[in-house]
């Protein structure tokens, strides 16, 4: 093949160097001696570490290809602004979770290499997904991360309940896929292409109020699809059982990679090819987004299981994000790319204080294993209130400051009875989380959780909390970077 | 002017303080002691620091003093600025006093976790001295809210047996109220395009909106002042507090709700807050004579005060909504005295409380014979809330009752019962815990004030009787600001009542003016 008709291949160079990357592990893995058990945890250990230096230099080439727009392979893969932030988002929050892991599977028994090999692939796949330029190309990077996740929530596969999750997560899934692909191929049917230039083309010549029929009903699966993916309610009832089923670490890393990734597609494709039809599916991400978040403030009320409850407060987060899309304008998508870097943010530490509850080596997962820990981990309680309250939205905290922004959008949008029901249910919400803090505080102290953290869970906590409380000093560059992404999507 | 950045000195210190106790090593005993004394001090020069804001106070201008301003959200218009005007000056001032006083009165009450207690009372600090000095509607908020997180803590950590029940409703009543005030602080920003007070001061919102982001305001303050219905948290979050959280609560916190009103709803929305007065005043009747009732039946002392709060709270609100000079200058020394007299009275219960783990008033009787002069200085904060001529309850109850007198007669009559309630239901605890034969077995020994204590009351009791028998200095502080605040209403008003389409179709007449 003549060298002049390779594709241009400087804007897809961190997904290159994941793909190949995640093949080297792979090799290296399979070529391993089995059957030693501390051979295979050395293996794993080995792994990981690459893992988390591949991840590392994606983010650092992320940043270093700027955030000017550039196409390539025929249109069907596209760089800006807004795929830049994303891709930092979703790499900073996979290789939080890798280090998180740590030890976490070797201890329970699933010590093995391919984990940090399905980690590079599905966010390989998660980076796809947010570049995506055309349906195709989008179907392709969301089977691409999918596929590896639903390994990924079964791999104690030992244990039933991670079982469960697994095979409930794949059908689900599966389902979810399939009604993308079919409302993709509606739309290309009756407007005639796959890609968002052409598509967005389209509809700006057929204008708002007279869309094919076909179309309509094909952004209807398509929403539906993407609702599934980003656990948003009525599309969500996988969630707690995934959440609660997968071992802790996959969960912190469900709960921010693949999340931000698929709500970063959800945009696009919302406000790229059908930013036209905003009158069309606004509604319905507005409905989507109130129900969220009323079941999300609700669901999570009575659970006595943290991972399940952080279920349900993801979902309840997932709607403050569509409340952004809702709103459909750049102010809007600028507060929900906040919301999402702080969210991913507060999530991260509190699933790392959620893997610092340990007792005798074995993880715990109730809510009361927390009693009375801020006399015996006052460190520990300070970081998980921080957390919490910052979930909550109580100012200064960060997480308050991700709802001012959406909820700024949504009211400069003169959606106030949208702006008043999200923020009455975070009053709901905040039930839940001051609970935790409850159990932390007010309790006496039961069985002792075991006395050290390992390092890196605690600095992730740490780091997690101290920027949470620290954002209010310097919110600037964070709101600054979110408007260029949101501009970025705006202008095509 | 200073030249010192006064304001954010007084809003940093604090923090800086809470920073030194959490690196404070060594033994627990040494700890707590040295975390005491970090706090006292931290406090204590917050307090010195504050009394530049009483000299420098330029008693003429209705504008905004001490006012510094810094970016925050580069291209939104929302930036850090504070400052202070003869409303709110007053304010800080009352917080800076009760902190080191709650901080000298936890000396010996709190034992356990005597860190995270300070830290809390100095966070607090810097939150309710930023919430009073905020100039900007999202620092305001900020502030406002953040309070939220030391005072759960305190209620639910130092508190009595029901602690988790009270901070659980403090809290939700509280944020409930706030969110929505969230939407309506949004709602003006959206409209005026800026988030600085002093500007949206002069912005005319629309007409038609008003009534609805003064719901969402009142959500908030009512909340906070509390107003009958909803100040049922009151008396639980009181009553389980530990002593220096229900002063805090009750001479600062309240506040916020009053200040609210005046900052916010009379000026902003003069329109709608002409139209609910009728509204706020049945309420401020009904919570001034209801709550005075069921503050006569109670047994509990800290809940005697708390329903005793929500009774003179329902002046203030009164007095704010009158529109005249003096309801509002009455609505503003009232909170100041409230925040002095019901501050020390809960400080009193403490005492006793301290000598024997009781609150209930059948446990005491007769203890003006082994505690004279605690019984002295109950006596004073007693006539102080009675509002007895000569201490400062009188000067804010007098004002807000000749204001209201000049609006409608009947609420200042039926206001002025209050007084009389008032009267009742604090001598019938008086008479039931100083007076009588010291007959109980538990108070045979009971001691009087210690030094310590007599510290912590005698600047209180000094500052009653001034306020009582001196208060120009107070009023001319706040004169100025609260004739500007009347002139801004009414005007206000005047304009939204004039028919709009004349004036907007007759340049004309608009130019013959």
């Amino acid at each position: 093949m003549p060298l002049a008709s390779l594709p241009y291949l400087t804007p897809a160079l961190p997904e290159i160097l994941l793909a190949l990357g995640g093949l080297a592990l792979l090799m290296y893995g399979v070529f391993q001696k089995d059957g030693d058990g501390a051979a295979e945890a050395r293996a794993a250990r080995r792994t990981a570490w690459a893992a988390l230096a591949i991840l590392l230099v994606a983010l650092v080439v992320v940043v270093a290809l700027g955030k000017d727009r550039a196409l390539t392979f025929g249109g069907l893969f596209v760089v800006d602004a807004f795929t830049r932030f994303a891709k930092v988002l979703v790499l900073a929050g996979a290789a939080a979770a890798l280090v998180m892991t740590g030890d976490f599977l070797v201890r329970h028994g699933a010590g093995r290499f391919e984990y940090s090999v399905l980690v590079v692939f599905a966010v390989t796949g998660m980076m796809m997904m947010l570049s995506a330029n055309d349906l195709m190309s989008l179907y392709v990077g969301l089977e691409m991360q999918s596929l590896p996740l639903y390994v990924m929530a079964t791999f104690q596969r030992d244990d039933s309940r991670a079982s469960e999750a697994g095979l409930k997560y794949f059908v689900l899934g599966a389902l979810a896929s399939g009604m993308l692909l079919y409302g993709s191929s509606l739309v290309y049917g009756f407007a005639g292409s796959t890609n968002f230039e052409a598509l967005a083309e389209l509809f700006r010549h057929l204008g708002a109020d007279r869309p094919p029929l076909g179309v309509v009903f094909g952004l209807v699966f398509i929403l539906a699809g993407l609702a599934f993916k980003v656990s948003a309610v009525p599309f969500h009832m996988w969630t707690p059982d995934v959440y609660e089923g997968a071992p802790t670490p996959v969960t912190a890393f469900f709960s921010v990679a693949p999340k931000i990734a698929a709500l970063g597609l959800f945009v696009r494709l919302m406000m790229g090819p059908f930013g036209e039809l905003a009158p069309h599916w606004q509604q319905v991400v507005a409905l989507i987004a109130v129900a969220s978040m009323v079941v999300g403030a609700f669901g999570a009320i009575n659970q006595s299981n943290i991972k399940r409850l952080m279920a349900y407060s993801s979902i309840g987060h997932v709607g403050y994000a569509l409340v952004g899309l809702a709103v459909a304008d750049a102010d809007g998508i600028r507060g929900m790319l906040v919301y999402l870097a702080i969210y991913l943010v507060m999530n991260l530490g509190t699933f790392a204080c959620i893997l610092g509850m340990r007792r005798g080596g074995r993880n715990v997962e109730s809510i009361s294993e927390l009693a009375g820990v801020a006399r015996t981990h006052p460190l520990f309680a300070a970081a998980l209130g921080v957390l919490m309250f910052s979930m909550a939205g109580i100012p200064p905290l960060a997480g308050f400051f991700g709802k001012l922004y959406v909820f700024l959008a949504a009211v400069e949008a003169k959606m106030f009875v949208l702006a008043a029901v999200g923020l009455l249910t975070s009053v709901i919400a905040a039930f839940y989380y001051i609970r935790i803090v409850r159990v932390a505080y007010f309790d006496e102290p039961g069985e002792a959780l075991d006395r050290t953290l390992r390092p890196e869970v605690a600095w992730i906590a740490w780091a997690a909390s101290a920027l949470v409380i620290l954002f209010f000093l310097g919110p600037g560059p964070v709101l600054k970077a979110a408007a260029a992404a949101a501009k970025a999507l705006l202008v095509e | 002017m200073f030249e010192l950045p006064i304001l954010s000195l007084l809003i940093i210190l604090p923090l800086v303080g809470a920073a030194f106790i959490l690196f404070i090593r060594g033994e627990a005993e040494v700890v707590a002691a040295n975390v005491r004394s970090v706090a006292l001090w931290t406090s204590g020069i917050e307090f010195l620091l504050s009394l530049f804001l009483w000299f420098g106070f330029d008693t003429e201008s209705a504008g905004f003093q001490f006012v510094e301003r810094a970016e925050w959200m580069p291209g939104l218009d929302i930036a850090y600025h504070v400052g202070v005007d003869g409303i709110s000056v007053l304010f800080v001032l009352l917080t800076t006093l009760l902190t080191p006083i709650c901080v000298l009165a936890s000396w010996e009450a709190i034992r356990d976790r005597v860190r995270e207690y300070m830290i809390a009372f100095l966070v607090m600090e810097t939150m309710m001295v930023g919430m009073f000095a905020a100039l900007d509607l999202f620092l305001f908020y900020v502030f406002f809210e953040a309070v939220l997180i030391p005072m759960f803590l305190i209620i639910g950590v130092w508190g009595g047996p029901r602690r988790v029940y009270s901070a659980f409703k403090f809290f939700l009543f509280t944020l409930a109220g706030s969110v929505l005030m969230l939407v309506a602080l949004l709602a003006v920003y959206a409209d005026a395009g800026t988030a600085d007070i002093p500007r949206l001061l002069a912005h005319r919102l629309p007409v038609s909106w008003q009534p609805w982001l003064w719901l969402a305001f009142f959500a908030s303050f009512a909340v906070k002042v509390p107003m009958w219905p909803v100040h049922t948290w009151l008396p639980d979050a009181h009553v389980e507090a530990p002593t220096a959280g229900s002063v805090i609560l009750a001479g600062v916190l309240l506040k916020f709700g009053g200040y609210g009103f005046l900052r916010f709803s009379l000026p902003m929305l003069p329109a709608a807050s002409e139209a609910f007065a009728p509204l706020i005043f049945a309420l401020s009747v009904i919570a001034v004579v209801y709550t005075s009732l069921v503050a006569l039946a109670q047994e509990d002392m800290k809940k005697l005060i708390a329903y005793s709060s929500v009774a003179h709270m329902g002046f203030v609100t009164a007095g704010a909504f009158s529109f005249t000079l003096q309801g509002i200058e009455g609505a503003i020394f009232q909170m100041l005295s409230h925040g002095v007299v019901s501050a020390a009275l809960f400080l009193i219960v403490g005492v006793v409380y301290d000598r024997t783990h009781s609150r209930d008033i059948e446990t005491y009787g007769g203890l003006v014979h082994r505690m004279p002069a605690y019984a002295f200085a109950f006596m004073v904060f007693m006539l102080a809330s009675v509002g007895l001529p000569g201490t400062s309850g009188f000067v804010g109850e007098i004002l807000v009752l000749i204001g209201l007198f000049q609006v409608n007669a009947w609420v200042a009559a039926l206001t002025a019962t209050g007084v009389i309630l008032g009267a009742v239901y604090m001598l019938y605890l008086y008479r039931r815990v100083i007076f009588g034969r010291l007959t109980k077995e538990a108070l045979a020994r009971i001691g009087d004030l210690s030094a310590r204590e007599i510290a912590v009351f005698a600047p209180l009791v000094v500052l009653v009787f001034w306020m009582g028998i001196f208060p120009a200095p107070f009023l001319k502080i706040m004169h100025v600001s609260s004739a500007n605040l009347v002139r801004q209403v009414d005007e206000g008003r005047r304009v939204a009542n004039l028919p709009v389409a004349p004036v907007a179709a007759s340049p004309q007449l608009a130019r013959a003016q």
